[in-house]
């Protein structure tokens, strides 16, 4: 038996790091949304709620689990494209309020709707994986085959987003779109284009996040199944920086990891209180993020 | 060849250009001068697309570009290194020039190895985010990011500004250099005149959004009309 696997401490700093990689996740959405778009997404817990219910409630009578995963993953696509299209590219330019009461709104109304057509009851779905924590030496320890299926999409979600970013054209014409839409115009990307496959690309890591989160056993899928996640997601956001994907990925990391010491060691209740004083304290501190360039955007 | 014709463009009630007509021929440099606020970087804008004229027409080359979104303009073979350079200061120098090239249908490496040849001190910084280089160097930069789509208009909006004589001096012959050995269509914007006449071929003068002088470089050079009341050139 290994007495540090299976003690307290590592059981907190495995399980904060699964609870983390999704508010990493879920940070890496919004970040893709605000660095494609300069639109913080109030919806962006609400818009992959709605379409993992399309795809894991409405095709379950149909398909497995994973076939039902990529309709759900599809849905988001076309959910964040439309959104983008329909509703938010009238935004732009706009004062900044006008954008955060849309969304709010939005949020609302996708949120109202899938309870009018599902019930706001929770659906449970199918876990491809045991979530029964693995034993070592007769004793458990944080961490199952549904923990790892978890880390194990996190890590690869990440690396893809990384990857298409740092060594794709595709990835280079998005951030360009981001960081200068008018000289990328200029040198011929197709921005209006960059801004709808941003928002394709966040609803659709928002999903994936959506989906681990309500495979879980002990959460299911309801249509306010993301908002706590969407506070969590949003502080590790912008602890790490709203620019910064991997800022945004780092700090959900560790921000899991130090909020589950709090509720294992302190009180599950002081959770949300602590988050709130990381993120007053990083704002004080770095008000761009910890991971943000200090410099300001454009040259 | 760029052929303005009539142009007119307004920011609401403020007319930026009044009928504006020349022509840029190909393989020749015009320059465009003319005090602040006489329309020229208006003029550069409309060219490229990201300002709707009110009336008029540009052809390049027969093909229409009014109506045509910036980044088809590009794709047409249009250039445009704008006032105040553009280079993504978050990206490095190789990913600002990989950026430039998606325009253009030509490879890559030959495209960077022909830049880093002509600029060889970007070819030294090409993983220095473009942030950290000199006015100089961001200039050079605009440049070739502008030069790896192999454009066959190249539109140069102030590309002396805030750069030192001596810098501003070799600049301007390598934009000489570059229209004649590639056959470009260049149109100078530039509020240094002196710098401007010494290499066009052709010189047009804006003032408040008029055409008051389009002739040989050479002649609007030697215009003590022109050279005083327009271009600001006291002797």
């Amino acid at each position: 038996m290994d007495p540090i696997l299976t003690s307290r401490i590592m059981s907190d700093v495995l399980g904060g790091v699964t609870n983390g990689i999704i508010y990493g996740l879920f940070a890496l959405s919004l970040v893709l949304v605000w660095r494609s778009t300069g639109v913080l997404n109030f919806a962006q817990g609400a818009m992959p709620m709605f379409s993992t219910y399309v795809g894991m409630v409405v095709f379950a009578h149909y398909f497995g689990y994973w076939p039902c995963v990529a309709l759900a993953i599809a849905a988001g696509f076309l959910l964040g494209g439309t959104t983008e299209r329909l509703l938010v590219r009238h935004l732009y330019g706009k004062p900044e309020i006008n954008p955060i009461v849309v969304m709010v709104g939005f949020l609302i109304v996708l949120e109202s709707v899938a309870a009018a057509i599902w019930s706001s009851g929770p659906h449970s779905l199918p876990s491809p994986f045991s979530p029964i924590d693995f034993q070592l030496g007769g004793k458990p320890i944080a961490m199952s085959r549904f923990t790892l299926y978890e880390i194990g999409t996190g890590v690869v979600v990440m690396t893809l987003v990384a990857v298409l970013f740092r060594l794709t054209n595709l990835g280079l014409q998005l951030r360009a779109s981001a960081l200068a839409p008018e000289v990328s115009r200029l040198l011929g990307v197709r921005v209006g284009r960059m801004l709808t496959l941003g928002w394709i690309l966040s609803t659709g890591v928002g999903t994936i996040t959506t989906i681990l989160v309500a495979s879980n056993f002990f959460t299911g899928l309801t249509p306010q199944v993301m908002d706590g996640i969407f506070a969590f997601g949003f502080i590790a956001a912008a602890v790490g920086g709203l620019e910064s994907p991997v800022g945004a990925i780092l700090a959900g990391v560790g921000i899991g990891v130090a909020l589950q010491f709090v509720g294992d060691y302190v009180n599950s209740n002081a959770i949300i209180l602590v988050a709130l004083g990381i993120l007053v304290v990083s704002l004080m501190v770095r008000p761009n993020g910890i991971f943000s360039p200090r410099s300001t955007r454009r040259v | 060849m760029i052929a303005v014709e009539h142009l007119s463009v307004s920011y609401g009630a403020v007319q930026a250009l009044r009928d504006v007509s020349f022509t840029a021929e190909t393989g020749a440099l015009t320059a465009v001068l003319g005090a602040n606020g006489a329309g020229k970087t208006t003029l550069l804008r409309t060219i490229s697309g990201l300002k709707s004229p009110v009336r008029g027409s540009i052809a390049k080359d027969g093909l229409e570009l009014v109506g045509r979104a910036p980044e088809d303009v590009a794709r047409s073979g249009v250039g445009h290194v704008p006032e105040g350079r553009g280079v993504i200061g978050e990206f490095t120098v190789e990913e600002n020039l990989r950026l430039g090239a998606l325009a253009s249908k030509a490879d890559l490496k030959s495209g960077l190895a022909e830049q880093y040849e002509r600029f060889p001190v970007l070819g030294e910084r090409r993983r220095q985010h473009a942030a950290k280089l000199s006015g100089g160097e961001r200039q050079m930069l605009a440049m070739a990011r502008a030069l790896i789509a192999q454009p066959s208009t190249l539109l140069l909006d102030e590309p002396s500004l805030g750069l030192a004589p001596l810098v501003t001096a070799q600049l301007m012959h390598t934009i000489k250099d570059l229209c004649s050995s590639h056959s470009l269509t260049v149109i100078l914007v530039e509020q240094n005149a002196s710098s401007a006449l010494r290499i066009a071929d052709r010189a047009v003068v804006l003032h408040v959004g008029r055409v008051v002088a389009d002739d040989v470089a050479s002649v609007v050079a030697e215009d003590e009309n022109l050279r005083q009341y327009y271009l600001g050139m006291v002797e």
